[in-house]
């Protein structure tokens, strides 16, 4: 479990990016965590890996404090996905690639040989297990950063924007696959801008606003309250502006759902008739 | 790193500031040449302090004593290392002489160091690639130097959030022996480098497409135009340069152990 504490963080350069963040993510949850530029969502991740210490306040990860222990230690247990794959692809090859955290952590080379097998089938990644991760495709390399991180398992796994740059097929591969993680028992936390993305995957959700969270539950009730996802920036996803213009003639406005808003539909168009 | 700071630029209203670079930049070479002609303490020593007042009236103290106190490192290198082979290798009769000579030519080093924080703090590199292109340097070299300038913090920033992605990697930067240390460093900077070339290519794509290029007669929106103050400056500075070569060549300098006879 996770545990953030009225958590406070402050640049060196002055600028106050946190003020007092009160969060409890528990094992196996699969969070979004969304607001605008500069709302102190990427910051607040940080912290989860130790990659921030707070300023003030205290972050707890499976009841160990974050500031007591070093990054590395942590990341065995955190898995942190960054947003741009080209600030960690270095090796020659894939496969040295999703090694090299294997390598850093100590397993055992038959260890790293299975754990990368393992990783490189996950992504369907295995017909580019020798070629330089340069050559790939943007697509393609983001996999490959995903995979370098999976490969070591880690229990909970933070994606920075991870819908950045994909198109709309990748995009659902990549829903599944996160829903995949989050089955096998993986707490999974996203920060994103994309709210069509978290309304299909129906997670929980995070609003943050000038480094404060403003709403916090369940992707239909938080993505539905205009006011607070005007406050964050955030616009509703497209269903659920359709049922807000329709609330007047009462239709449920609480509606993030394709499948669920053609039911509705259907259904007062069943009963007109 | 806060020694690169030491050396960038930063805006200050003030009257070394407001300049033109080619004279500072005027400046910066006597001073180079007038510390590379003198050997003695005494000189430099006097080199050293005329500087400082600049420091004050460009009211850049704080990023000064930055690069100052980077510098220390090397100078502390530059110190032993001459102390060590005058020691062994020069003719001196005593250790304050051999001590003397070596402080002198690590202050050369300040020296150089303090006028060329100066020059740097004081100058944005938009008006340091104008006065190239006004100096009649082909503006392709002008451009490619303001941007390589432009893009320091940029690399810096993009340095620091690999780092990140590394260490979330396990990746552990501290400790171990020198040479784990370096091969440390591998995954952070290939990709920095890749980045940068990228970088590179997407910006000459840009530029392209914004018609970079075009036409060899370039206007510019700023013309620099020398003041007085610029003028003078330059006279303190070709002052400076004349008497200093005439001490160098027509005065005996005492030597400070001579001087305290130690």
């Amino acid at each position: 479990m996770i545990k953030i504490q009225d958590v406070f963080f402050t640049y060196p350069n002055g600028v106050e990016a946190l003020r007092g963040v009160n969060l409890e993510i528990q094992d196996g949850e699969f969070l979004a965590i969304m607001g605008q530029n500069g709302a102190g969502k990427t910051t607040l991740v940080k912290h989860i890996n130790g990659l921030l210490k707070p300023t003030k306040g205290t972050v707890m990860v499976d009841g160990v404090d974050t500031t007591k222990v070093s990054v590395a230690t942590l990341a065995k247990k955190v898995g942190f996905v960054f947003q741009n794959p080209d600030h960690q692809l270095f090796s020659e090859t894939v496969e040295e690639e999703i090694s090299f955290a294997l390598r850093n952590f100590g397993f055992s080379e038959s260890a790293i040989k299975e754990r990368v097998n393992w990783a490189l089938n996950l992504l369907d990644l295995a017909e580019y297990r020798k070629v330089s991760p340069f050559m790939l495709s943007g697509g393609e390399r983001k996999r490959v950063a995903l995979a370098s991180v999976l490969a070591w398992d880690p229990k909970i796994v933070i994606l920075d924007e991870p819908t950045i740059g994909q198109d709309s097929q990748q995009k659902e591969r990549l829903r599944q696959f996160i829903l995949q993680l989050n089955h096998l028992g993986k707490t999974v936390i996203i920060v994103t801008h994309d709210v069509e993305f978290v309304a299909e995957c129906k997670s929980q959700v995070v609003l943050m606003s000038q480094g404060k969270i403003i709403a916090h539950g369940s992707a239909k009730k938080v993505l539905t309250n205009l006011e607070v996802v005007t406050q964050a920036s955030v616009v509703l996803p497209q269903i659920s502006q359709l049922f807000a213009n329709l609330k007047n003639i009462s239709f449920p406005t609480e509606v993030i759902d394709v499948n669920e808003a053609a039911d509705i539909l259907l259904g007062k168009l069943g009963d007109s008739q | 790193m806060s020694m690169f700071n030491g050396f960038k630029f930063r805006s200050v209203n003030s009257t070394i500031h407001k300049m033109d670079p080619r004279a500072k930049f005027i400046y910066v070479c006597v001073m180079f040449a007038v510390a590379v002609m003198f050997s003695q303490l005494i000189p430099l020593l006097v080199l050293f302090i005329i500087q400082t007042p600049l420091v004050f009236v460009a009211r850049v103290q704080k990023e000064w004593l930055r690069s100052m106190k980077g510098a220390a490192g090397f100078a502390a290198i530059i110190f032993l290392m001459n102390v060590l082979s005058l020691y062994f290798y020069g003719n001196y009769e005593s250790l304050s002489a051999i001590l003397e000579r070596s402080l002198a030519l690590t202050l050369r080093f300040m020296v150089l160091i303090e006028s060329f924080s100066v020059f740097f703090l004081t100058t944005s590199p938009d008006l340091l690639g104008l006065a190239l292109e006004q100096s009649h340097v082909p503006y392709e070299l002008c451009f490619a130097f303001t941007t390589a300038v432009r893009f320091v913090p940029v690399l810096a920033e993009e340095a620091q959030t690999i780092m990140d992605a590394q260490k979330a990697r396990g990746l552990e930067l501290e400790g171990g022996s020198f040479v784990k240390k370096i091969r440390n460093y591998i995954p952070i900077l290939i990709p920095l480098i890749v980045n940068a070339i990228r970088r590179s290519l997407e910006l000459a794509e840009t530029m392209e497409s914004r018609a970079w290029g075009a036409t060899q007669n370039r206007t510019n929106l700023y013309v620099l135009r020398m003041g007085r103050k610029d003028l003078l400056l330059m006279l303190f500075s070709f002052i400076v340069l004349a008497v200093s070569a005439y001490v160098s060549w027509n005065v005996q300098i005492p030597n400070i152990t001579y001087l305290l006879n130690i």
